[in-house]
Order: C-alpha cells, then structure tokens, then sequence
C-alpha cells in the first residue's frame, strides 16, 4: 500500500515536474510568471493531435511539428506581447500571460469545442511492470519519469555549461548589465519562451495520453506545475523536479491514508505552510530586495 | 490646475463645485433609472452594481496597497454562501446577514492576510490563486451548504416587504454600492488610505516611517474581502441560486480583468471597468446574434473553427483587452479619460 502509494506518487509527481521545469525556465530568465505556459502546452497537443488524425502522419513526425510549433508559438508571444510592455511591474506581466491563456484557451475551444478526444500514443498505460514487492508502475509513467529527469539532467547541463545558458542567467540577474555585455537580451527572451514552451508541450502529450484530450487539459497540471515550482524556488531547476515529485507523493499519500475527498486541496495547503516558513521555497537562495 | 493649497484640501471628498453638480446628477439619475427602464436593464445595472463593488474592494488590494490577488472569488463565494447559511440555518434577517456575511469573509481576509506577509510577486499570485480554489473544493464537499447541489436563495425580505422583482433588488443593491463607494473614497483620502499607498510603493521604506505593515496589510486584505463578501451575498439573490461552481478560477480573473482595465489605484477606474467587463460578458455570450460581427463570426465558425465553440470567443476579446490595455495603458480607462480631459482643458493648443 504505501510503496504502491508512493510509486503512483512519483510517476504523477514526473507531470507535475515537467511543468514546474517549463515554469522555471521563463522565471529563470525574465521573472515572469507564466500563466499561459498550460495553453500554450495544450494548444501544441492540439496540433499533434491534429497532425495524427486528421493528416495521418506518423508519430515522431507529428511530435516534431508539435515541438517546432511549440516553439514558435514560445518565441512568437514573448516577441508580439510581452516584449511590447513599456516597463511592467509584477502585477503587469500577470495581466499578460493571463490575457494570453485566455486567448489560447479561448482560440482552442473554438477551433475544436470543448468535447473530449482520444489522444494516441506510442506507449500504453495499461502494460504495467513489476517494482517488487507488489508495486507497479504503468510503462507511460515510466516513460514520463524517463522524460522529465532527462530534461531536468539536460536543461541543468545547458545552464551551467553552454554560452547561451549563462547568457540567460545573465539576462535574469541584471537585463541592463547583460545588455551591456554583449547579450542580445531580446533573442534570449525568445529562446527561453521557446524553450518553456517546448518542455511545457513534453508534458501535455504525457498528460493528454493518460487523460482524454480537450481545452480544460492543462489547467489542473499547470497549477500543480505552478505549486511544485514554489515549493522547490521559482529559480531552481532541480528544485523545481524535487518539488514536482514531493507534491505528488504528500498529494498520493493524504489521498491514500487521509481523505480522497480533499487530496486535490493538500497541494495548496502544503505550499502555503511551507511559504511560511521558507518564503522563497525549499530549494532557492533568499533575495532580499533592496530600496 | 489642481493644486492643493492646504491639508483640508486634501482630504476633502469632492474638489469642485461641479463635482458636486454631477455627482447630484448621477444620483439623481440612478434614482430614476428604474422608473424608465425595464426588466432586463434593471438586471444588467444590478450585475453591474455588484461587480463594482467587489472591484472597488479588489482595487483597495491590488491598485492602492500593491498586492496581488487572484482569489477573490473565494471571498466572493464566503460572503454568498454565509449570507445564505445565516438567513437559511440561524434565520437571520437580511439587514443582519449580510453585514455579518462581510465580516466574516473579511476574518478570512485577515487570514489570508497572515501568509500574504512573507510572500511577494509571483509567491503571493500562488497563494491566493489556492486559497480561492481551496474555498471552491471545501464548499462543494461540506453538506451543509448543499455540496455540489448548491444553495436556493431565500425570497428577499426588507422590512416586513419581499423583494421580488428586478426593480426591488435594484433598491436594495444600489444604495449598498453607492455607500461603499463613498465609503472607500473616504478611506483612501484618510490616514489609513495613505499608509495603504505607501506600502505599494515601497513597504521597506513605508516601515522605516513608522507605517506597521503587519497592520496595514491584513486591513487591507480584510477591507477588501469585507467588500467582495458583501458582493458575493447580493449575488446570491441575483441569482437566486450558488453552487461552488458559480465562483471558479474565470471569475477571479474577471475581478483582476475589470481592476486592470479599469485603472489601478482609482476608484472612478474600478466603476468604469466593472461596467464595461460586465456589459462585454452579457453582450458576448450572445456573440452569435450581434449585429455585423455576429454573422462574420458565425461564417468564420463554419468555415474553420467550430460553431458550438463559438461563444468562447469572448475569451479571446477579454485576453485581447487585458493584454492591449497592458501594453498601451497601463493606467486603464482611468488614464484614457484623465488623458482626454488634459486634452481638452488645453485644447487649442
């Protein structure tokens, strides 16, 4: 019971990791918080869904159109709207990637309505494998624990290791500075969406394959995606993994052992007493500002 | 122009003379309003009051004292739902309910307001935005408010007279509008006003001055669940009927969406903006059967999009809004109207 509980936990927790990470990139970079980061995932679900019945193609050729448009779409909005904001505080930048998520959601149900659809996919979640001791674990949830640590491992590498990775650590810390530096900071801001977009769209097809596929898809995840970033810092990447896995194990075991009822709650209970007592999350340095 | 000569100036309610002259007009006009028009109108002007007043209680937090808050619609659905629990289970009468219903969504607010200390920016967004989804779930499980059945509304009663009609409601709602108006343009010209401004901008140097954030901030959440409460328990008669799902994350966007586009910080701001975000959401449910960008909308549905799909394109018109609005004027409506009138005071020239 409890290893199957925790079992179940981690595999749910790898969904909620993925979008923590797609999160925490755009964090990392321009300190926004991207509300619209679950449409936009859930827009390029679409277009592979689209790609897969509709067009017929195969599916790592639909995958691959997916992410490029994932990509795109990324780079596009930071370039059409976010950085057309003439010096937006917090609250600004909110607004925005709310407005955008309205939009995306609103282009979405409109385009395809608002019924559910099957959304195929190479790995089965019903072939399950054996962990001992009676615990299993479905062949999806170990292909999504699969992706989200290889994408961890590897953005974690791109930060620390490549030009444009410390260029974006740059661009977070001081914008005028980096610019001073020779960074193109507005390229940067597009790469990352691009990025996030990318990461964020990896976890809508994990998450439309277990679930069925429509508009409403990613809000849920989005926002355990958000607690998970806040609870590992919104500035750490291996935080942002940790979190997205602690939050489905304590989420699996208060539904196993304490209530069903209100396990969709416990998310937001956990994170606010831990914001109380680390105010930055488990995982980040605490900045504090200066006047 | 509007140069204040001495502290009484400041603080004073209405500048002008001709302030004075159209806030008579606009008094005497909401008096005669039910007298010229009919049902549906006298609906719409009652959404609207509504929505005003929560806007005005979210601007008090976001625009004058800086914190950001996307659960107002768990406010909303406290101060709702306790007006019903108190008049249903403790057989309270109206005028006592909903006055309670105020407080004790604003204790909720002082609570909320514990955390919010510690938390700023995108922390303080996550933690309101899971209280409000928080409120929602705990609601729809507890059965004494009817779990996912939801509450029936009692008949309306005032005075030993039942309200039952649009016109009726429209009585009762508007004089509880208009008073908070006036009473948060009185609180903002007053000391406590002023402390809220001061911690938005910046509360590091407002504590160095003595303002007690501890203090300040937990009134300014409470004050402002005080106010959604209030709206939430008029609602509760508009639409005769809540259910937890009456008050979902949508809704506390169309709070921040009325607060931003209305202009932060302005009280004339939060009118203007409930107004126009509450006639948008009735005329765009509708959007199908809209003159000229209805038989557009409904050929493009056919051609490329879906036609059952297509009211969600007010969704796409409100993002549209918040994010043009952002971008071009982040003051709002408020600023567009402050604008026109520098314009045409100077005009000539």
């Amino acid at each position: 019971m409890l290893g199957q509980l925790i079992a179940s936990g981690i595999a749910i927790g790898a969904t909620y990791a993925l979008m923590a990470l797609a999160m925490v990139i755009i964090y990392k970079t321009s300190e926004v918080l991207n509300f619209a980061q679950g449409d936009m995932a859930m827009l390029s679900a679409f277009i592979a869904y689209m790609c897969l019945s509709t067009y017929g193609l195969g599916f790592a050729m639909s995958f691959t159109l997916a992410l490029a448009f994932a990509f795109a779409l990324g780079a596009f909005l930071e370039f059409a709207f976010l950085r057309r904001a003439k010096e937006p505080n917090v609250l600004g930048l909110i607004i925005i990637t709310l407005g955008l998520e309205m939009m995306l959601y609103g282009l979405a149900s409109w385009r395809w309505g608002s019924d559910q659809k099957d959304f195929p996919f190479p790995v089965s979640d019903f072939e399950v494998h054996q962990l001992g001791g009676g615990v299993v674990i479905s062949e999806l949830n170990l292909v999504t624990l699969g992706v989200a640590c290889a994408l961890m491992i590897l953005l974690f590498m791109f930060f620390r290791y490549t030009k444009v990775g410390v260029a974006m650590k740059a661009t977070q810390q001081n914008q005028q500075a980096a610019r001073l530096m020779g960074i193109r900071v507005g390229r940067i801001m597009m790469l990352t969406w691009g990025m996030s977009s990318v990461v964020g769209a990896c976890a809508a097809f994990l998450i439309a394959s277990t679930d069925t596929l429509d508009p409403n898809l990613m809000w849920t995840p989005q926002l355990k995606g958000f607690s998970a970033a806040v609870l590992g810092g919104m500035t750490s990447l291996v935080g942002a993994v940790l979190g997205g896995f602690i939050l489905g194990v304590v989420e699996n075991l208060f539904g196993g052992y304490v209530s069903v009822e209100f396990k969709a709650v416990v998310a937001f209970a956990v994170i606010v007493l831990i914001l109380c007592v680390k105010p930055s999350g488990l995982f980040a340095k605490h900045y504090v500002r200066k006047v | 122009m509007d140069m204040k000569r001495d502290y009484y100036e400041d603080i004073r309610l209405l500048d002008s003379g001709p302030q004075v002259f159209w806030l008579v007009v606009l008094l005497g006009a909401l008096a005669a309003f039910p007298l010229l028009a009919d049902s549906y109108q006298i609906y719409t002007v009652n959404l609207i009051a509504i929505n005003v007043i929560v806007a005005l209680g979210l601007n008090l937090l976001v625009g004058y004292t800086g914190q950001i808050s996307l659960g107002h619609a768990g406010f909303f659905a406290i101060g709702a739902y306790s007006t019903l629990a108190l008049m249903l289970g403790a057989h309270l009468p109206f005028i006592v309910a909903l006055p309670l219903a105020g407080f004790i969504s604003a204790a909720f607010g002082f609570l909320l307001g514990l955390p919010a200390l510690r938390l700023e920016g995108p922390y303080l967004a996550i933690a309101t935005l899971g209280f409000g989804l928080t409120i929602t779930q705990i609601l729809g499980r507890l059965d004494v408010f009817g779990g996912h059945m939801g509450l029936q509304a009692p008949p309306l009663e005032l005075f030993g007279l039942k309200v039952t009609s649009d016109a009726g409601r429209y009585a009762v709602i508007m004089p509880i509008c208009v008073i908070l108006t006036w009473g948060l343009r009185n609180l903002t010209k007053t000391r406590v006003g002023r402390a809220f401004v001061a911690v938005r901008d910046s509360d590091i140097a407002a504590e160095c001055i003595g303002v007690n954030l501890t203090y300040y901030k937990t009134l300014a959440f409470a004050v402002s669940a005080f106010y959604t409460g209030i709206g939430g328990g008029l609602m509760a008669f508009i639409l005769g009927f809540i259910s937890p799902h009456t008050f979902n994350v949508m809704v506390s966007i169309m709070f921040l969406a009325m607060v931003v586009v209305g202009g932060l910080g302005s009280i004339l701001g939060s009118v203007m903006g409930a107004v126009l975000i509450t006639w948008l959401q009735l005329e765009l449910a509708r959007i199908g059967e809209l003159p000229y960008v209805g038989p557009v909308l409904t050929e493009l549905s056919n051609q490329v999009f879906t036609l059952s799909g297509l009211p969600n394109v007010q969704y796409v018109v409100f993002g549209l809004i918040m994010v043009l609005i952002i971008i071009f004027e982040p003051l709002g409506l408020y600023g567009f109207w402050i604008r026109t009138k520098i314009y045409w005071r100077t005009w000539p020239f």
